[in-house]
Protein backbone atom coordinates (compact mmCIF):
# COMPACT_ATOMS: atom_id res chain seq x y z
CA UNK A 1 0.00 0.00 0.00
CA UNK A 2 0.94 3.62 -0.08
CA UNK A 3 3.78 4.74 2.10
CA UNK A 4 2.44 6.36 5.24
CA UNK A 5 4.44 9.56 4.64
CA UNK A 6 3.09 10.04 1.14
CA UNK A 7 -0.32 10.78 -0.31
CA UNK A 8 -3.41 8.74 0.39
CA UNK A 9 -4.24 6.46 -2.55
CA UNK A 10 -5.92 7.98 -5.59
CA UNK A 11 -9.54 7.08 -6.39
CA UNK A 12 -11.61 7.72 -9.50
CA UNK A 13 -15.15 8.98 -8.87
CA UNK A 14 -18.25 8.15 -10.91
CA UNK A 15 -21.59 9.84 -10.28
CA UNK A 16 -25.09 8.88 -11.44
CA UNK A 17 -26.79 12.22 -12.08
CA UNK A 18 -30.28 10.85 -11.75
CA UNK A 19 -32.19 7.62 -12.07
CA UNK A 20 -32.11 6.31 -15.61
CA UNK A 21 -28.59 7.59 -16.37
CA UNK A 22 -25.24 5.81 -16.26
CA UNK A 23 -22.59 6.63 -13.70
CA UNK A 24 -20.21 9.08 -15.35
CA UNK A 25 -16.59 9.77 -14.44
CA UNK A 26 -16.35 13.17 -12.72
CA UNK A 27 -12.78 13.31 -11.45
CA UNK A 28 -10.54 11.86 -8.80
CA UNK A 29 -9.56 12.35 -5.18
CA UNK A 30 -7.37 10.93 -2.44
CA UNK A 31 -8.66 8.87 0.46
CA UNK A 32 -7.22 6.44 2.98
CA UNK A 33 -9.81 3.77 2.23
CA UNK A 34 -12.96 3.05 0.20
CA UNK A 35 -15.40 4.36 2.77
CA UNK A 36 -13.54 7.64 3.13
CA UNK A 37 -13.40 7.91 -0.65
CA UNK A 38 -17.21 7.82 -0.83
CA UNK A 39 -17.51 10.48 1.87
CA UNK A 40 -14.95 12.73 0.19
CA UNK A 41 -16.61 12.20 -3.17
CA UNK A 42 -19.89 13.40 -1.71
CA UNK A 43 -18.25 16.58 -0.37
CA UNK A 44 -16.11 17.32 -3.41
CA UNK A 45 -18.35 16.30 -6.31
CA UNK A 46 -21.97 16.53 -5.15
CA UNK A 47 -22.41 19.77 -3.17
CA UNK A 48 -25.44 20.72 -5.29
CA UNK A 49 -27.42 17.52 -5.73
CA UNK A 50 -25.35 16.52 -8.74
CA UNK A 51 -25.92 12.87 -8.03
CA UNK A 52 -28.10 10.13 -6.60
CA UNK A 53 -25.37 7.50 -6.46
CA UNK A 54 -21.58 7.46 -6.28
CA UNK A 55 -19.04 4.81 -7.30
CA UNK A 56 -15.41 5.04 -6.29
CA UNK A 57 -12.60 2.78 -7.44
CA UNK A 58 -8.88 2.87 -6.77
CA UNK A 59 -7.17 4.35 -9.82
CA UNK A 60 -4.57 1.58 -9.82
CA UNK A 61 -7.36 -1.00 -10.25
CA UNK A 62 -8.38 0.39 -13.64
CA UNK A 63 -7.14 -1.23 -16.82
CA UNK A 64 -7.28 1.06 -19.84
CA UNK A 65 -6.63 0.68 -23.51
CA UNK A 66 -3.45 2.41 -24.51
CA UNK A 67 -3.71 5.53 -26.68
CA UNK A 68 -0.95 4.07 -28.88
CA UNK A 69 -3.17 1.11 -29.74
CA UNK A 70 -5.92 3.40 -30.94
CA UNK A 71 -6.00 2.14 -34.50
CA UNK A 72 -5.59 -1.62 -34.07
CA UNK A 73 -7.88 -1.78 -31.00
CA UNK A 74 -10.74 0.09 -32.57
CA UNK A 75 -10.24 -1.13 -36.13
CA UNK A 76 -12.76 -4.00 -35.82
CA UNK A 77 -15.58 -1.48 -35.34
CA UNK A 78 -14.16 1.15 -37.70
CA UNK A 79 -14.51 -1.01 -40.82
CA UNK A 80 -17.99 -2.34 -40.08
CA UNK A 81 -20.04 0.58 -41.31
CA UNK A 82 -23.02 -1.76 -41.82
CA UNK A 83 -23.49 -1.64 -38.03
CA UNK A 84 -24.88 1.90 -38.40
CA UNK A 85 -28.44 2.55 -39.53
CA UNK A 86 -27.30 5.20 -42.01
CA UNK A 87 -25.59 2.43 -44.05
CA UNK A 88 -28.97 1.42 -45.49
CA UNK A 89 -30.80 3.32 -48.23
CA UNK A 90 -34.52 3.42 -47.60
CA UNK A 91 -36.86 5.37 -49.91
CA UNK A 92 -37.79 8.62 -48.18
CA UNK A 93 -41.53 7.98 -48.53
CA UNK A 94 -41.40 4.84 -46.34
CA UNK A 95 -42.75 5.97 -42.94
CA UNK A 96 -41.54 5.21 -39.39
CA UNK A 97 -38.02 4.08 -40.37
CA UNK B 1 0.71 -3.89 -29.26
CA UNK B 2 1.19 -3.46 -32.99
CA UNK B 3 2.72 -0.03 -33.12
CA UNK B 4 6.51 0.12 -33.22
CA UNK B 5 7.66 0.29 -29.59
CA UNK B 6 9.66 3.46 -30.02
CA UNK B 7 7.47 5.39 -32.41
CA UNK B 8 9.66 8.11 -33.71
CA UNK B 9 9.40 11.33 -31.68
CA UNK B 10 8.75 13.46 -34.75
CA UNK B 11 5.74 11.26 -35.57
CA UNK B 12 4.38 11.64 -32.05
CA UNK B 13 4.93 15.36 -32.22
CA UNK B 14 3.05 15.53 -35.51
CA UNK B 15 0.06 13.73 -33.93
CA UNK B 16 0.17 16.12 -30.96
CA UNK B 17 0.32 19.18 -33.19
CA UNK B 18 -2.49 17.95 -35.41
CA UNK B 19 -4.66 17.45 -32.31
CA UNK B 20 -3.98 21.02 -31.18
CA UNK B 21 -4.61 22.27 -34.72
CA UNK B 22 -8.06 20.63 -34.77
CA UNK B 23 -8.83 22.28 -31.40
CA UNK B 24 -9.20 18.78 -30.05
CA UNK B 25 -8.15 17.92 -26.49
CA UNK B 26 -4.92 16.40 -25.25
CA UNK B 27 -5.63 13.63 -22.73
CA UNK B 28 -3.38 12.38 -19.91
CA UNK B 29 -1.98 9.27 -21.60
CA UNK B 30 -1.23 11.02 -24.90
CA UNK B 31 2.32 11.82 -25.85
CA UNK B 32 3.04 15.51 -25.32
CA UNK B 33 6.16 17.66 -25.53
CA UNK B 34 7.88 18.03 -22.17
CA UNK B 35 7.55 21.82 -22.36
CA UNK B 36 3.77 21.50 -22.84
CA UNK B 37 3.51 19.22 -19.82
CA UNK B 38 5.55 21.65 -17.71
CA UNK B 39 3.53 24.66 -18.82
CA UNK B 40 0.21 22.98 -18.04
CA UNK B 41 1.49 21.78 -14.66
CA UNK B 42 2.65 25.30 -13.80
CA UNK B 43 -0.62 26.94 -14.84
CA UNK B 44 -2.98 24.38 -13.28
CA UNK B 45 -0.96 24.20 -10.05
CA UNK B 46 -0.93 27.98 -9.75
CA UNK B 47 -4.66 27.98 -10.33
CA UNK B 48 -5.24 25.25 -7.72
CA UNK B 49 -3.06 27.02 -5.16
CA UNK B 50 -5.03 30.23 -5.75
CA UNK B 51 -8.30 28.49 -4.91
CA UNK B 52 -6.82 27.05 -1.72
CA UNK B 53 -5.06 30.21 -0.53
CA UNK B 54 -8.13 32.16 -1.65
CA UNK B 55 -10.12 30.60 1.20
CA UNK B 56 -8.11 32.58 3.76
CA UNK B 57 -9.07 36.23 3.17
CA UNK B 58 -12.78 35.38 3.25
CA UNK B 59 -12.52 32.62 5.81
CA UNK B 60 -11.28 35.37 8.10
CA UNK B 61 -14.87 36.66 8.37
CA UNK B 62 -16.86 33.44 8.81
CA UNK B 63 -17.01 33.67 12.60
CA UNK B 64 -17.95 37.36 12.43
CA UNK B 65 -20.62 37.29 9.74
CA UNK B 66 -23.37 39.83 10.47
CA UNK B 67 -26.22 37.29 10.26
CA UNK B 68 -26.85 33.58 10.06
CA UNK B 69 -27.87 34.01 6.42
CA UNK B 70 -24.59 35.69 5.51
CA UNK B 71 -22.64 33.13 7.50
CA UNK B 72 -24.25 30.17 5.73
CA UNK B 73 -23.58 31.79 2.34
CA UNK B 74 -19.96 32.60 3.14
CA UNK B 75 -19.34 29.12 4.50
CA UNK B 76 -20.76 27.56 1.32
CA UNK B 77 -18.68 29.89 -0.85
CA UNK B 78 -15.43 29.14 0.95
CA UNK B 79 -16.22 25.42 0.82
CA UNK B 80 -16.69 25.73 -2.95
CA UNK B 81 -13.22 27.28 -3.25
CA UNK B 82 -11.79 24.23 -1.46
CA UNK B 83 -13.63 22.07 -3.98
CA UNK B 84 -12.21 24.11 -6.87
CA UNK B 85 -8.71 23.59 -5.52
CA UNK B 86 -9.32 19.84 -5.30
CA UNK B 87 -10.70 19.54 -8.87
CA UNK B 88 -7.63 21.38 -10.14
CA UNK B 89 -5.13 19.42 -8.07
CA UNK B 90 -6.55 16.19 -9.42
CA UNK B 91 -6.35 17.56 -12.99
CA UNK B 92 -2.73 18.50 -12.35
CA UNK B 93 -1.91 15.06 -10.95
CA UNK B 94 -2.89 13.43 -14.25
CA UNK B 95 0.37 14.94 -15.58
CA UNK B 96 2.47 12.88 -13.22
CA UNK B 97 3.02 15.23 -10.30
CA UNK B 98 1.80 14.14 -6.85
CA UNK B 99 -0.47 16.05 -4.48
CA UNK B 100 2.21 16.07 -1.84
CA UNK B 101 4.75 17.57 -4.25
CA UNK B 102 2.26 20.25 -5.22
CA UNK B 103 1.53 21.15 -1.60
CA UNK B 104 5.24 21.29 -0.86
CA UNK B 105 5.96 23.50 -3.86
CA UNK B 106 3.29 25.89 -2.60
CA UNK B 107 4.53 26.12 0.97
CA UNK B 108 8.16 26.31 -0.12
CA UNK B 109 7.37 29.18 -2.46
CA UNK B 110 8.44 27.24 -5.58
CA UNK B 111 5.02 27.74 -7.18
CA UNK B 112 2.88 30.85 -7.10
CA UNK B 113 -0.76 31.68 -6.51
CA UNK B 114 -2.80 34.70 -7.55
CA UNK B 115 -1.45 38.01 -6.25
CA UNK B 116 -4.95 39.11 -5.19
CA UNK B 117 -5.01 36.86 -2.12
CA UNK B 118 -2.09 38.70 -0.58
CA UNK B 119 -4.31 41.66 0.21
CA UNK B 120 -6.09 41.80 3.58
CA UNK B 121 -9.86 41.81 4.14
CA UNK B 122 -10.50 44.74 6.47
CA UNK B 123 -14.30 44.89 6.65
CA UNK B 124 -17.31 42.73 5.86
CA UNK B 125 -17.84 44.82 2.72
CA UNK B 126 -14.68 43.11 1.43
CA UNK B 127 -16.60 39.82 1.34
CA UNK B 128 -19.01 41.47 -1.08
CA UNK B 129 -16.29 43.15 -3.11
CA UNK B 130 -14.33 39.93 -3.44
CA UNK B 131 -17.41 38.09 -4.69
CA UNK B 132 -18.22 40.84 -7.17
CA UNK B 133 -14.76 41.83 -8.46
CA UNK B 134 -12.41 38.97 -7.63
CA UNK B 135 -14.78 36.14 -8.51
CA UNK B 136 -15.92 38.36 -11.41
CA UNK B 137 -12.36 38.55 -12.72
CA UNK B 138 -11.98 34.82 -12.13
CA UNK B 139 -15.08 34.17 -14.26
CA UNK B 140 -13.68 36.33 -17.09
CA UNK B 141 -10.52 34.32 -16.97
CA UNK B 142 -12.10 30.91 -16.53
CA UNK B 143 -14.92 30.86 -19.07
CA UNK B 144 -12.50 30.72 -22.06
CA UNK B 145 -10.41 28.13 -20.19
CA UNK B 146 -13.30 25.66 -20.47
CA UNK B 147 -11.94 25.21 -24.03
CA UNK B 148 -8.30 24.87 -23.02
CA UNK B 149 -6.40 22.14 -24.86
CA UNK B 150 -5.64 19.94 -21.86
CA UNK B 151 -8.76 17.80 -21.32
CA UNK B 152 -8.75 17.38 -17.52
CA UNK B 153 -8.07 21.10 -17.01
CA UNK B 154 -10.97 22.08 -19.27
CA UNK B 155 -13.34 19.68 -17.51
CA UNK B 156 -12.37 21.13 -14.10
CA UNK B 157 -13.01 24.61 -15.47
CA UNK B 158 -16.51 23.68 -16.66
CA UNK B 159 -17.37 22.39 -13.21
CA UNK B 160 -15.88 25.50 -11.55
CA UNK B 161 -17.62 27.97 -13.86
CA UNK B 162 -20.99 26.47 -12.97
CA UNK B 163 -20.32 27.32 -9.33
CA UNK B 164 -18.75 30.76 -9.77
CA UNK B 165 -21.92 32.54 -10.72
CA UNK B 166 -23.27 32.04 -7.19
CA UNK B 167 -20.07 33.56 -5.83
CA UNK B 168 -20.33 36.69 -7.87
CA UNK B 169 -24.04 37.19 -7.30
CA UNK B 170 -23.90 36.75 -3.54
CA UNK B 171 -21.12 39.37 -3.42
CA UNK B 172 -23.02 41.85 -5.53
CA UNK B 173 -26.20 41.32 -3.53
CA UNK B 174 -24.28 41.88 -0.29
CA UNK B 175 -22.93 45.19 -1.59
CA UNK B 176 -26.33 46.23 -2.95
CA UNK B 177 -27.84 45.58 0.49
CA UNK B 178 -25.20 47.75 2.14
CA UNK B 179 -25.73 50.49 -0.44
CA UNK B 180 -29.40 50.62 0.62
CA UNK B 181 -28.29 51.03 4.25
CA UNK B 182 -26.71 53.93 6.13
CA UNK B 183 -24.16 56.48 4.88
CA UNK B 184 -21.56 54.66 6.90
CA UNK B 185 -22.34 51.40 5.14
CA UNK B 186 -22.16 53.09 1.74
CA UNK B 187 -18.77 54.48 2.68
CA UNK B 188 -17.60 51.03 3.69
CA UNK B 189 -18.54 49.71 0.25
CA UNK B 190 -16.80 52.55 -1.59
CA UNK B 191 -13.69 52.21 0.54
CA UNK B 192 -13.58 48.49 -0.14
CA UNK B 193 -14.03 48.95 -3.90
CA UNK B 194 -11.25 51.56 -3.87
CA UNK B 195 -8.86 49.03 -2.34
CA UNK B 196 -9.80 46.06 -4.54
CA UNK B 197 -10.29 47.60 -7.98
CA UNK B 198 -6.66 47.75 -9.07
CA UNK B 199 -5.58 44.45 -7.51
CA UNK B 200 -8.58 42.82 -9.27
CA UNK B 201 -7.37 44.15 -12.64
CA UNK B 202 -3.88 42.83 -11.87
CA UNK B 203 -5.35 39.32 -11.60
CA UNK B 204 -5.13 38.97 -15.39
CA UNK B 205 -1.36 39.16 -15.17
CA UNK B 206 1.20 41.55 -16.64
CA UNK B 207 0.48 43.56 -19.80
CA UNK B 208 0.88 41.60 -23.05
CA UNK B 209 4.18 43.22 -23.97
CA UNK B 210 5.61 42.01 -20.64
CA UNK B 211 4.13 38.49 -20.69
CA UNK B 212 6.77 36.28 -22.32
CA UNK B 213 4.86 32.97 -21.96
CA UNK B 214 1.58 34.09 -23.48
CA UNK B 215 2.42 33.46 -27.16
CA UNK B 216 3.50 29.85 -26.62
CA UNK B 217 0.59 29.14 -24.27
CA UNK B 218 -1.84 30.45 -26.88
CA UNK B 219 -0.18 28.48 -29.68
CA UNK B 220 -0.73 25.35 -27.60
CA UNK B 221 -4.31 26.31 -26.85
CA UNK B 222 -3.61 26.31 -23.10
CA UNK B 223 -4.59 29.98 -22.89
CA UNK B 224 -7.30 31.24 -25.19
CA UNK B 225 -6.99 35.04 -24.73
CA UNK B 226 -4.23 37.49 -23.88
CA UNK B 227 -4.06 39.16 -20.47
CA UNK B 228 -4.94 42.58 -21.86
CA UNK B 229 -7.95 41.24 -23.80
CA UNK B 230 -9.38 39.71 -20.66
CA UNK B 231 -8.66 42.83 -18.61
CA UNK B 232 -10.55 44.94 -21.15
CA UNK B 233 -13.46 42.53 -21.05
CA UNK B 234 -13.55 42.77 -17.26
CA UNK B 235 -13.60 46.58 -17.31
CA UNK B 236 -16.38 46.68 -19.91
CA UNK B 237 -18.47 44.21 -17.93
CA UNK B 238 -17.94 45.93 -14.59
CA UNK B 239 -18.64 49.57 -15.45
CA UNK B 240 -22.43 49.19 -15.81
CA UNK B 241 -22.54 46.99 -12.69
CA UNK B 242 -20.75 49.70 -10.68
CA UNK B 243 -23.21 52.26 -11.99
CA UNK B 244 -26.20 50.16 -10.95
CA UNK B 245 -24.63 49.71 -7.54
CA UNK B 246 -23.91 53.42 -7.13
CA UNK B 247 -20.16 53.15 -6.52
CA UNK B 248 -17.30 54.91 -8.29
CA UNK B 249 -14.42 52.93 -9.75
CA UNK B 250 -11.23 54.67 -8.58
CA UNK B 251 -9.78 55.46 -12.00
CA UNK B 252 -9.79 59.07 -13.26
CA UNK B 253 -8.89 57.86 -16.76
CA UNK B 254 -11.87 55.54 -17.06
CA UNK B 255 -14.17 56.65 -19.90
CA UNK B 256 -16.17 55.26 -22.80
CA UNK B 257 -14.37 55.27 -26.13
CA UNK B 258 -16.98 55.55 -28.86
CA UNK B 259 -14.53 54.59 -31.60
CA UNK B 260 -13.37 51.40 -29.93
CA UNK B 261 -16.81 50.68 -28.45
CA UNK B 262 -14.93 49.93 -25.24
CA UNK B 263 -13.73 51.71 -22.14
CA UNK B 264 -10.36 53.39 -21.90
CA UNK B 265 -8.83 52.93 -18.48
CA UNK B 266 -5.66 53.64 -16.52
CA UNK B 267 -2.79 51.29 -15.94
CA UNK B 268 -2.46 49.32 -12.71
CA UNK B 269 0.68 49.93 -10.69
CA UNK B 270 2.86 47.19 -12.15
CA UNK B 271 5.65 47.82 -9.65
CA UNK B 272 3.23 46.99 -6.87
CA UNK B 273 2.19 43.86 -8.80
CA UNK B 274 5.80 42.70 -9.11
CA UNK B 275 6.37 43.38 -5.47
CA UNK B 276 3.35 41.30 -4.45
CA UNK B 277 4.16 38.31 -6.66
CA UNK B 278 7.74 38.24 -5.47
CA UNK B 279 6.55 37.85 -1.89
CA UNK B 280 6.34 41.39 -0.56
CA UNK B 281 2.58 41.95 -0.55
CA UNK B 282 0.83 42.80 2.69
CA UNK B 283 -0.15 39.20 3.54
CA UNK B 284 2.19 36.82 1.65
CA UNK B 285 4.02 35.59 4.74
CA UNK B 286 0.84 35.09 6.72
CA UNK B 287 -0.94 33.18 3.92
CA UNK B 288 1.88 30.70 3.43
CA UNK B 289 2.52 30.31 7.16
CA UNK B 290 -1.15 29.45 7.66
CA UNK B 291 -1.14 26.89 4.85
CA UNK B 292 2.06 25.35 6.16
CA UNK B 293 0.63 25.10 9.66
CA UNK B 294 -2.54 23.41 8.39
CA UNK B 295 -0.42 20.91 6.43
CA UNK B 296 1.90 20.13 9.33
CA UNK B 297 -0.81 20.03 11.98
CA UNK B 298 -2.81 17.66 9.78
CA UNK B 299 0.04 15.18 9.34
CA UNK B 300 -0.98 12.97 12.28
CA UNK B 301 -4.55 12.77 10.94
CA UNK B 302 -3.35 11.61 7.52
CA UNK B 303 -1.06 9.05 9.13
CA UNK B 304 -3.71 7.78 11.55
CA UNK B 305 -6.20 7.33 8.70
CA UNK B 306 -3.63 5.30 6.75
CA UNK B 307 -2.85 3.16 9.78
CA UNK B 308 -6.57 2.56 10.33
CA UNK B 309 -7.06 1.64 6.66
CA UNK B 310 -4.09 -0.74 6.79
CA UNK B 311 -5.57 -2.48 9.83
CA UNK B 312 -8.95 -2.78 8.09
CA UNK B 313 -7.22 -4.39 5.10
CA UNK B 314 -5.56 -7.02 7.32
CA UNK B 315 -8.72 -7.96 9.22
FE1 LIG C 1 -13.02 29.35 -7.21
FE1 LIG D 1 -15.17 31.66 -6.47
Amino acid sequence: MTDIQGDWPLYEVFVRGKRGLNHVHVGSLHAADDEMAVRHARDVYTRRNEGVSIWVVRSDAITASSPDEKDPLFAPSGDKVYRHPTFYDIPSDVPHM
Amino acid sequence: MTLAPEADESELRAVFEATIERHDRIEPRDWMPEAYRKTVIRQVAQHAHSEIIGMQPEGNWITRAPSLRRKAILLAKVQDEAGHGLYLYSACETLGVSRLELTEMLINGKQKYSSIFNYPTLSYADVGTIGWLVDGAAICNQVPLCRTSYGPYGRSMIRICKEESFHQRQGYELLATMMRGTDEQREMVQESVNRFWWPALMMFGPPDDDSPNTAQSMAWGIKRNTNDDLRQRMVDMTVPQAKALGVTLPDPELRWNEERQSHDFGSPDWDEFKDVITGNGPCNTQRIAHRRRAHEDGAWVREAAMAFAARGAEA
